[in-house]
């Protein structure tokens, strides 16, 4: 979800973003999804809250093509956890922050 | 020391809790609005909404959902982002638990929580959510421009998300397990003049079946015969089950399927505790009518917070 608060990630910068060893949640959301500005809140108080520890993310499915096909994504807000550039796991759907933050917690 | 304590809780920021907030606000009641994600609800599902008056051209689930809010807001509506794990209503005042361990009391509760899209409970639907199974065709629909979908249900949101689908899809084809739509008459006007959309009756899903993703489903209709089905995407757009997970359901003699009953002042079995909007046992679940229940369970509110002085 748009917000100044999670930085927004590009096709472009998109594998040298994700090869860190810090687990890095990359939101993938469109400016058409309602779902994806339900859970925009939870993603901003998740990237607060997990400052220093993990890096989280959001890409614009609309303006990145690239990526969501490489990740087979069919349907948003996916939400696909990294680490060192390897998929750890991944959820669909606006989903609460108990399982957003266990989710994070899988790879810290 | 953090307030705990308010005259009246709401639970659920959809159009129901929404609607009651304002009324609440502007009421100046002590009051919080409690929603685990953002305001909106299942209408952040809908992709158009033509029929809620004042609103000629129509608009977007979405915009109509930020007008809500926004409307709200003007009033000092007072919101907190939290998730409700469970419910005391026996005690007084009534309390609620929140994810976090934290507990909240209130002298009057409405409950808005509503309702969530059901689930077709076959074979390969939970493996293959997000990868060809979807419950938002609004949200989901771009990901399948020129490819062949399908779309389960013959409801209001079935028939009207088929055509949705369309401005994608090259072909969308109807799933329902009767041989007429349930939709309203304007809804099936629009899918029955699309030239893209096609039908299969009586008939239901009995597996979804892919590699990476989607690739086929399994059918079967009402005379035993079964088929296979290639294609792109399936969305599941059948009906809704209650968010009734942090209620006490016997407390509140819930229906058989989880819905809450009330009477026409929007008061449950439960003295002090109202409900409005979806998570109601009702027949028809509109947004006109969540948002008319939200301001009538305001009012039952009041009444019942005056009975207390």
């Amino acid at each position: 979800m748009a917000s100044d608060k999670v930085k927004a990630v590009n096709d472009a910068d998109f594998d040298a973003t994700t090869a860190s060893d810090i687990p890095t949640l990359v939101d993938f959301w469109a400016p058409w999804c309602g779902p994806c500005k339900a859970i925009g809140p939870v993603i901003e108080d998740l990237a607060e809250e997990y400052a220093g520890k993990a890096n989280i993310l959001k890409m614009n499915v609309d303006d990145n093509p690239a990526t969501p096909g490489r990740f087979g994504i069919r349907a948003i807000p996916t939400l696909i956890l990294f680490k060192s550039g390897e998929v750890v796991d991944q959820v669909t759907g606006a989903v609460g922050k108990a399982q957003l933050s266990d989710l994070i917690k899988k790879a810290l | 020391m953090a307030k705990t304590h308010y005259q009246l809780i709401i639970l659920g920021g959809g159009p129901a809790g929404l609607t009651a907030g304002l009324y609440a606000a502007r009421a100046r009641l002590d009051h919080l609005l409690i929603e685990k994600g953002a305001e909106g609800g299942q209408v952040l599902l809908t992709d158009w909404v033509d029929n809620y008056p004042g609103f000629p051209e129509g608009l977007s689930g979405f915009e109509l959902s930020e007008k809500m809010a926004a409307h709200a807001k003007r009033f000092d509506l007072q919101t907190l982002i939290a998730n409700v794990t469970a419910t005391d209503l026996s005690s007084s005042p009534k309390q609620l638990t929140l994810e976090d361990g934290q507990t909240l009391t209130c002298d009057t509760l409405i409950i808005c929580t509503g309702a969530r899209p059901r689930l077709l409970d076959v074979p390969g639907e939970q493996e293959m959510t997000g990868k060809g199974v979807s419950y938002c065709a609004t949200c989901d629909a771009p990901f399948y421009r020129g490819q062949r979908v399908v779309v389960v249900g013959g409801g209001n949101t079935a028939v009207q998300e088929a055509s949705h689908l369309t401005k994608f899809a090259d072909q969308v084809t109807i799933i329902h397990r009767r041989d007429t739509l349930r939709a309203t008459g304007i809804i099936q006007e629009k899918a029955f003049a699309n030239p893209k959309i096609d039908y299969i009756w009586n008939s239901r899903v009995t597996a979804i079946e892919g590699e990476k993703g989607v690739e086929r489903i399994q059918l079967v209709n009402n005379d035993g015969e079964k088929s296979t089905l290639p294609t792109d995407g399936i969305f599941v757009l059948v009906g809704v089950i209650p968010n009734n997970g942090a209620l006490p359901l016997d407390l509140l003699a819930a229906d058989e399927y989880g819905f809450i009953p009330t009477d026409g002042e929007m008061r449950t079995a439960v003295p002090g505790v109202m409900a409005a909007g979806d998570i109601r046992s009702k027949e028809v679940r509109q947004i006109i009518n969540a948002a008319g229940e939200g301001a009538t369970a305001v009012l039952s509110a009041e009444h019942y917070l005056n009975s207390l002085t």
